[in-house]
């Protein structure tokens, strides 16, 4: 492992950091007494620091070309150990059990801060599962998700500024409004495909973001709308924290049901064609499937969870303003679904979980939070870039193959 | 003598190109039709025109079918074609490598199927009947094709004479009554020829679809088909039993070229 190339490889490394960190590390200008500092120290340790983590980064890259390798050959089909656990019924009942307790307990034991963090992860989750019917099942790249987002909270706090209509009223109907948006948008696009799609709903996230923003009359421009009511329970008043656990299990109950319509989805006849769609569209279109259908299926399916997203981020802050639904946004929500694993439900909830919740519990770093989050991005996409959890393929059992196998 | 696809007069211009040129074809049921012709004769446009994937400019492309009226399939969707009953394979193989084999087969079952979005969320009786039958039926196929082994393999990782199989075995999860098989041979080894050409006869034989095959290979060409159509510059330049194409000048100087006083 250690040989003189590799060590000499790892000098040249450490010495390109230290020329590349020298301007930031190195020198501090003090304004106060206006002198410069030259803090060698930090060089130091930028050289020693980047040696060795070559030598670590090479070992990983070498392992996972060999794990690559052995995978291509073909000769051992290794199950991986996520997926083992899964599949193992002494393991994943005992999990489940564990963890249903958990979630029951949670915001009985932690603070009303985490409670409030958890609720945010849990609507991501949804999000993201959404938006993996769109990306992870169909294929279709779309960077403006966040546009279905905005109309779901948007259709909240209008109907309810207007018509007085409550949220559980408003949850069907929110998610309802953006199924229409997403055949508005799909219609347009039908045509487009990979990197013009990416563009055209990136431009689509953007025109719904500038109109909430400059309709004054309609949306009420930068200054947004206040006073959402939170989720009722048959006109019971709630004090803050009963308000935010309730919604805390109202959205443990929606994820519920979006993994229940999820998983049923994709292992149906209407998932087939959306993968098939993936994997390629001219084949798919030549065994019989229509292009139209199944794309404008998709994207009103994804962007009904998107709506009802948006509903319950405006129940949960009580305020929405343009300024939540960026572009940002959307590539948050596109991030869980590649960091976690495009098209694996269980993927997307462990990804949603990691990068809604590892900024808030990396703040105890302070400013360097930011770039620890960067930084296990990078990491995660060169490691595994199929996802936290790749998507399990379902096998089908025959009696002859059954005998045959081994 | 029953005809079932009937072209006449058929062309397609890309801009000022005219690649296929008034052609007409016919095919009569039960019978394996070969169409060849040198490369850029326009043989794989035309499969794209019959199949949907390509509107043509003129002619007219006609479907008849047992107990059904003649139907005039110009302008139709691929999906729709495949539908109407005409399945294809693809020159360059266009599996869908992410998905097993046995869901390769079962996406050919989506147009024989009808359960929706609310079928796929409640599950109901007939649609957990429908999804058991076509993944039954898929098997079925896959035996036939002697594909059964891979059932739960990836597409993609099947060596390249079975992927070609696979395709043949997707198209006939429609239930066809014409497959349209483009170069079907193309990359194979004699052995695999071989194998496909025994597979191709038994489709006809016992399945009682119809085949029309582009195919360079011609020993298999000349074994295996009832008639050939030849192309050449978008143009039918001559027709025939395998005995008549061989002995056919024109056929000839359109593979060899021709003889000129040098």
């Amino acid at each position: 492992m250690v040989t003189t190339e590799g060590i000499k490889r790892s000098f040249l490394i450490s010495l390109w950091f230290m020329f590349l960190t020298f301007p930031i590390m190195v020198i501090r200008v003090n304004t106060i007494e206006n002198v410069i500092e030259w803090r060698w120290k930090n060089m130091m340790i930028v050289g020693i620091g980047s040696f060795f983590l070559s030598f670590v980064w090479r070992w990983l890259i070498g392992r996972k070309e060999a794990g690559r390798k052995k995978s291509e050959s073909g000769d051992s089909i290794e199950v991986p150990p996520g997926q083992r656990i899964m599949e193992d019924r002494r393991f994943y009942v005992p999990g489940l059990i564990m963890l249903s307790i958990f979630v029951a307990v949670f915001p009985f034991v932690f603070s009303a801060y985490q409670v409030n963090i958890m609720t945010t992860a849990l609507i991501y989750v949804m999000l993201g599962l959404g938006l993996n019917i769109v990306v992870g099942l169909a294929g279709l790249l779309d960077l403006g998700y966040v546009a279905f987002y905005a109309v779901g909270a948007y259709s909240y706090g209008l109907l309810n500024y207007h018509c007085g209509l409550g949220f559980w009223a408003v949850l069907p109907i929110g998610a309802g409004l953006a199924a229409i948006a997403g055949i508005l948008l799909g219609f347009p696009v039908l045509r487009l495909r990979g990197d013009y799609l990416a563009i055209v709903t990136l431009g689509f996230g953007e025109i719904i973001r500038l109109i909430l923003e400059n309709y004054n009359e309609f949306s009420f421009g930068p200054s947004g709308i206040a006073n959402i009511p939170r989720p009722g329970f048959f006109g019971l008043e709630m004090s803050l924290s009963t308000a935010t656990v309730y919604l805390y299990f109202i959205l443990i109950a929606l994820t519920l049901f979006t993994v229940f319509v999820v998983n049923r989805l994709q292992n149906s006849r209407i998932g087939r064609a959306w993968i098939a769609l993936r994997e390629d569209e001219i084949a798919c279109q030549a065994m019989g499937i229509d292009k139209t259908k199944t794309k404008l299926t998709a994207f009103a399916l994804g962007a009904t969870w998107a709506g009802m997203g948006g509903v319950l981020f405006a129940a949960k802050t009580t305020f929405i303003n343009p300024a939540s639904f960026t572009f940002l946004e959307s590539a948050m929500i596109l991030s869980i679904v590649v960091l976690g694993g495009m098209g694996s439900i269980m993927g997307v909830i462990v990804g949603a979980l990691v990068l809604i919740l590892l900024p808030e519990y990396l703040r105890g770093l302070g400013e360097y939070r930011m770039l620890m989050f960067g930084i296990t991005l990078v990491l995660m996409m060169v490691f595994r870039p199929q996802g936290l959890i790749a998507r399990v393929r379902r096998t089908y059992k025959f009696e002859e193959t059954v005998r045959q196998d081994r | 003598m029953e005809t079932i696809l009937e072209v006449k007069n058929l062309c397609m211009d890309f801009g000022g190109l005219r690649a296929l040129d008034r052609l007409d074809l016919d095919i009569i049921k039960g019978e394996i039709v070969a169409l060849i012709g040198p490369n850029g004769a326009g043989k794989t446009t035309f499969f794209n025109c019959i199949t949907g994937i390509y509107n043509p400019t003129d002619g007219d492309i006609h479907i008849f079918r047992t107990g059904k009226k003649p139907e005039r399939i110009n302008g139709l969707k691929p999906n729709q074609v495949t539908e109407k009953g005409m399945a294809r394979t693809f020159q360059n193989i266009r599996l869908f490598p992410g998905m097993t084999v046995l869901e390769n087969v079962m996406i050919g079952r989506h147009c024989r199927t009808a359960s929706g979005i609310a079928g796929a969320v409640f599950r109901g009786k007939r649609n957990v009947a429908e999804e058991k039958q076509v993944v039954e039926y898929s098997y079925t196929i896959l035996k036939k094709i002697g594909l059964e082994r891979y059932v739960n393999d990836l597409a993609g990782n099947l060596p390249y004479g079975a992927q070609r199989r696979l395709e043949i075995a997707r198209a006939m999860a429609t239930e066809p009554f014409l497959l349209l098989l483009d170069e079907p041979a193309a990359g194979m080894n004699p052995h695999e020829t071989k194998e496909l050409d025994r597979l191709i006869e038994t489709i006809r034989d016992r399945e009682g679809i119809s085949i029309l095959l582009i195919e360079h290979d011609m020993k298999l060409v000349m074994r295996l088909s009832d008639r050939i159509f030849v192309m050449d510059y978008g143009r039918r330049i001559a027709r025939g039993t395998p005995d008549e194409i061989k002995n056919n000048p024109a056929v000839i100087k359109a593979y060899l070229g021709e003889e000129t006083d040098a």
